[in-house]
Parts: C-alpha cells; sequence; structure tokens
C-alpha cells in the first residue's frame, strides 16, 4: 500500500504539469480546431526562459535560493512565452488559418521542428541543469511516503494557475467571448467580438501556461534539453483528447489520469512501458466514449 | 491481346528496374545510391498514406507503426524462418531473391494483418479523435516491439542481411503506384474518393464506408509493411527508426506533394528525402532551414505542389477530378 501512495503521490505532481500543457492544447483546440503541435516546445522554451532567468538573476547559487524570486523567475518565463506564443500565431497560423486543416497542422508541426532545432541552435544540444530556485526538502505524508516539497510546489502552482483560469473564463468578458468564440467563431464575430485579438489572448494564455509547466518540471526534473518538449507535448494532447478536447475540467482530468497511470506502471508493470500506456488508455476510452471523457458528442447536421 | 500487353509492361517495367539498378551501381557514387534507395521506400509510404489521407480523406498519422511491424516481420521471417526452410542455398542467386520476396510479403501481411485491427474499431472515430488514436497505435507497436527480446529490443535487430538494392525498391515503388492508380480508376476507388468528398452522402447512396475505410486502411498498412520489408533489409534496425517523426514525416511528404494526387506523393517523398541532403551545405542551419521552408510552403501553397492534380509523361497537368458544378 506504501508503494501505491508514493506512486499516486509522484503521478499527482507530474500529472499536473501535464495538465497544465493539455490546457494549451485544448484552449487552442475549442477556439481553431488546430492541434497545435508547437505547443510542446513551447513548454520547452518556457524551461529555458527559466532557465536563464533564473541564472541572470544570481537565483540557485548556495543560499540564494527565496520564494519571492522563484516567483519572478516564474512570471519571467510566463510572460516571454506569453509573447512567443502570440508571435508563433501572428506569423504561421494567421496566414493559414483560412486553409484546410491539416494545412494548418503541418505549419503546427514546422513551427514545432523549427523552435526544436532553433533550440539546438541557441541553447545547445546537451542537456543544462536546472538551477535549484528552491532549496530542496523531503517531507514525510505518511509512513514510507516520501514527497519534495518541489512536488507540493508543482501541485500548488498548477492548482492555483487552473483556479485562476477556470475563474477567467467563467467569470470575466474576455471569458465569456473566449467560450463564445468557441462555440461559433462566425457567430461570435457578427455579435461584434473581436476574434483575432480572443485568438490572440488564448494563445498567450496557453503559452504562458506551458511555461509554467516548464519552469515547474525544472523544479523536479532538473535536466532540460531542447527535444524535451516532444514526448511530454503529444501524452498532454492525448491528456486533452481523453479528457475531451476543447473542455478544460477535461484537460485537467485528463492530465492528472495519465500522470498517474504512467507512475503506477513504473511501479507496478516495468518502466519500458511507460510511453506507451498513455496510448492504451487513451484507446479503451475513446472506444468506449468517442468524444473522450468530458467531451460533448456533436451530432452531424445533413 | 490485353492480358499479353499488360504482361509485356510488367516485363519491361521489371527489365527497366534492373537496367537501372546496374547502371546505377556502375555510375552512383555509393551515397548517391543510398539516398535513391531512401527516397523510393519513402515514395512507397507516401504513396500508401495519401491512399488513406488524400484518397479515403481519413487522417492516420502512424504510419511508422505499420512499417515497423512490416520491418520486423519480414526481418524476423528472414532470420528464424528463411534458414530452416531453404537452408545454406538461401543466400545466393534465385534461392535469395526468391526467399527476400517472400520475406517482403511476410512483412506486408502481417502489416496488413495490423491495419485490420487498427482500422476495424478505429473508425468508429473520425477526424482528430481517428488522427490521435493511430497515432497511439504506432507508438504502442513501437514500444511492444522495443520489449521483444528476440528480435534485439533497444539493442536493435542485427543479423539481418543486407537484400535490398535500387531495382527492388523502384520495383516495390513502381507495383505501389501501378496498384494505387488502378484502384483509384476502378468502382472500388470512386467509392473511395466519394467517403472523402462527403461520407454521409456516400453512406446514404449505398456505399458501404465503413468496409471501404478498413479496407483502404489495410492496403495502405500492407504497403507501408513493404516499405518497412525493404527498409530493415537494407540498414540497421531499430525501433529509433520507426517513432512518431517518421509517421509525421510521411504525413508532410503527402500533404507537400498534394493530397489525392499520386503524382504529387512521389514528388514529395523525393523533395523531402533530398533536401535534408541538399541543405547538407549549411550544416548546423539545415534543419532550421528546412522547417521554415516547410511553413513558408504551407503558407504560400497550402493545397500542396500539386494539389490534386497529376503528372502526366508528356508534362501535361491534368485534373485529377473535376469540379462539382454547383447545384440550384
Amino acid at each position: 500500500m506504501q508503494e501505491f501512495f508514493q506512486q499516486l503521490a509522484n503521478g499527482i505532481a507530474w500529472g499536473s504539469i501535464y495538465a497544465l500543457i493539455a490546457l494549451g492544447y485544448t484552449m487552442v483546440y475549442g477556439i481553431l480546431r488546430l492541434i497545435n503541435f508547437a505547443h510542446g516546445d513551447v513548454y520547452m522554451v518556457g524551461a529555458f526562459a527559466a532557465y536563464f532567468l533564473a541564472r541572470a538573476l544570481g537565483v540557485g547559487t548556495v543560499g540564494s535560493a527565496s520564494p519571492l524570486l522563484a516567483a519572478v523567475v516564474l512570471l519571467g518565463s510566463m510572460a516571454i512565452c506569453a509573447g512567443l506564443g502570440v508571435l508563433i500565431e501572428l506569423l504561421a497560423y494567421r496566414p493559414v488559418r483560412r486553409s484546410s486543416r491539416i494545412t494548418a497542422l503541418i505549419t503546427a508541426i514546422g513551427v514545432s521542428l523549427f523552435l526544436e532545432n532553433a533550440g539546438i541552435r541557441i541553447f545547445g544540444a546537451d542537456p543544462k541543469f536546472f538551477p535549484q530556485v528552491i532549496a530542496p526538502r523531503t517531507i514525510t505524508l505518511a509512513e514510507g511516503v516520501l514527497v519534495t516539497n518541489h512536488q507540493i510546489t508543482v501541485v500548488c502552482v498548477a492548482v492555483f494557475l487552473m483556479v485562476a483560469l477556470t475563474l477567467f473564463i467563467q467569470r470575466t468578458r474576455t471569458g465569456k467571448a473566449m467560450r463564445a468564440v468557441a462555440f461559433h467563431r462566425d457567430a461570435a464575430s457578427l455579435m461584434g467580438i473581436p476574434v483575432d485579438r480572443i485568438i490572440t489572448i488564448t494563445f498567450a494564455i496557453g503559452s504562458a501556461l506551458a511555461a509554467a509547466a516548464g519552469f515547474l518540471v525544472g523544479l523536479t526534473n532538473p535536466k532540460i534539453e531542447p527535444l524535451m518538449g516532444i514526448m511530454p507535448g503529444i501524452k498532454a494532447f492525448v491528456a486533452a483528447v481523453l479528457g475531451g478536447i476543447g473542455s478544460i475540467p477535461g484537460a485537467m482530468i485528463g492530465g492528472l489520469l495519465m500522470g498517474i497511470s504512467e507512475y503506477m506502471v513504473v511501479g507496478y508493470i516495468s518502466s519500458t512501458y511507460r510511453d506507451a500506456i498513455a496510448f492504451v488508455i487513451l484507446i479503451i476510452v475513446l472506444l468506449i466514449k468517442p468524444a473522450g471523457l468530458l467531451g460533448r458528442n456533436v451530432a452531424e447536421k445533413v | 491481346m490485353i492480358v499479353g500487353r499488360r504482361l509485356l509492361g510488367v516485363l519491361l517495367a521489371v527489365a527497366l528496374v534492373w537496367g537501372i539498378d546496374a547502371a546505377a551501381t556502375g555510375v552512383l557514387n555509393p551515397y548517391i545510391y543510398r539516398v535513391l534507395v531512401l527516397c523510393s521506400i519513402n515514395v512507397i509510404l507516401a504513396l500508401s498514406l495519401n491512399l488513406v489521407n488524400g484518397i479515403t480523406g481519413q487522417f492516420s498519422i502512424g504510419h511508422a507503426g505499420f512499417m515497423a511491424v512490416g520491418a520486423y516481420a519480414s526481418a524476423a521471417y528472414t532470420v528464424y524462418a528463411v534458414p530452416l526452410m531453404f537452408g545454406a542455398r538461401a543466400d545466393t542467386g534465385w534461392a535469395a531473391a526468391g526467399a527476400f520476396l517472400l520475406s517482403i510479403l511476410v512483412g506486408g501481411l502481417v502489416s496488413a494483418a495490423a491495419g485490420f485491427l487498427v482500422g476495424l474499431p478505429s473508425m468508429r472515430l473520425r477526424g482528430d479523435y481517428l488522427a490521435i488514436v493511430t497515432l497511439g497505435f504506432g507508438e504502442i507497436i513501437r514500444v511492444a516491439i522495443l520489449n521483444i527480446d528476440a528480435v534485439g529490443g533497444a539493442r536493435g535487430f542485427a543479423g539481418v542481411p543486407q537484400r535490398t538494392n535500387l531495382a527492388w525498391v523502384l520495383g516495390g515503388a513502381w507495383l505501389t503506384y501501378a496498384v494505387i492508380r488502378n484502384l483509384m480508376r476502378s468502382y472500388h476507388g470512386r467509392a473511395l474518393l466519394a467517403i472523402r468528398e462527403d461520407e454521409i452522402a456516400a453512406e446514404a447512396l449505398g456505399v458501404p464506408t465503413t468496409r471501404y475505410k478498413v479496407t483502404a486502411f489495410v492496403i495502405g498498412a500492407f504497403f507501408a509493411g513493404v516499405a518497412g520489408a525493404l527498409f530493415s533489409h537494407y540498414t540497421y534496425l531499430h525501433t529509433n527508426s520507426f517513432t512518431f517523426m517518421k509517421s509525421i514525416e510521411v504525413v508532410i511528404m503527402v500533404v507537400l506533394g498534394g493530397m489525392g494526387s499520386l503524382t504529387g506523393s512521389i514528388l514529395g517523398a523525393t523533395l523531402l528525402t533530398t533536401l535534408p541532403e541538399l541543405l547538407r551545405f549549411a550544416s548546423a542551419d539545415r534543419l532550421i532551414i528546412y522547417s521554415l521552408l516547410m511553413i513558408v510552403l504551407m503558407i504560400a501553397r497550402p493545397q500542396g505542389l500539386l494539389g490534386r492534380r497529376e503528372v502526366t509523361f508528356l508534362g501535361r497537368l491534368r485534373r485529377r477530378a473535376p469540379r462539382p458544378t454547383p447545384a440550384g
């Protein structure tokens, strides 16, 4: 049982990171019906932005760890990635918005490859060690169940961001506009909603959340490299589909489910199957509920 | 008479392919020869994916998985079954060629069976959901192979004899093209095109859509398996060759060439295989240029290089499907 709870704790921490990335996928998909393949790489850029910010601020050297500076690093990398997301949308996705969806998808893959290779060129292909912006400590939750304060930070920050996002989308005018655009873009436009601006905001928020995930992953798994975004990116997308793409609570549930099941596989079966379990669960869920756990089944109009 | 002409055509093609290979081996340097072989393998992959994505209008991004099944099945057949069936004779001459042909068939058939298994349940799903499930199957297949020790697992599968040469891959590409082109022009091909244009309308007109979609999947998987078999008898075999990125690469070839255009797929596959080689002068920046080119091409020509047109020998561009006349 100890083993179970230990893996559960690890899985929840890792799943929160998936959930944060999945939110960006699901928001963009909800509005543009675009699988934003570059999203995983925005997360990578987020981790590197945090890395360089922390180094520039001198955080991470012995004795300099402070929650305040860590928050500055987090917000800074979120801002950088929000800018990056807006730029990507403006330069690459907007010109193909009226083209077929597969064209947009290939463009997204192009952007993803660009970010990866530019990352290798600029940051170097060798892994970097993320500075310890918060001094590590181990906490005993129950007998034999150990978590680090980093994992707790990850879960707290992720929960905070998700609550903030939910409030933003449900309670503000901009959030309402986002829901309207996701519901029906043309109708929203006719109601006077500035669709372009809403799409820009969506990309900014999604990318900022990915950057937060990049920072948090740097805390718990301090090795960062330019190709680190590929696998988490795909799995986060799987998480979004699992929860029902377009649905924000769905992305959160999907991400957590994915993280927990991965750690259960690592704990009980074998770590070599870790990358496959996500897809096995996905396929089972989709065969039972083709629109994902919380997705709405849209009836086809003839 | 027609049968006679067909047979003559086949014989001519075989002779041509062997002739090209003999000439190429003598004239070209090994590097260019290798690029040509990889080009042809990619042409087979792109053509077979085009059948699913471009012609039937489904969206599969797990083609590397089928390629992996074909590669490993045929390699395992060559390594484990051929010595039992043919003995030492299987190393040279006609026996070797026959054994290789059989192993390619094995690769294709096992992959087609996998295509059936994947296709059948997936047909409840549409669009992006289908895409992500095919991606998932591709990854599951890769991880499963990685955990089979008999085919080398994470070490890679060593000891597969190198049988593939330009003649084999050109022959494979030609056969793939011929089969899919003839299929497209047939009654069944029209049904596939109808599904692409409007699935509901096709169904209303009595096209058994599920059966056709699964068939397209199976045929596509068969040829992907053939490509895999050719690949596994050419170069070092490891599951890293069949990652999600490989699937994406094939999708890009199809989209870049023009979805639904067979000559477009050939063009796309050739371009995307040679482009990284041509960009070698830029060494470190080559993949950056490559990805930028991809974005620019998609913005400039969203329908792909050829759209739905085909290039014929005379250099004329022909529309594959006539524009539908507006109703009412």
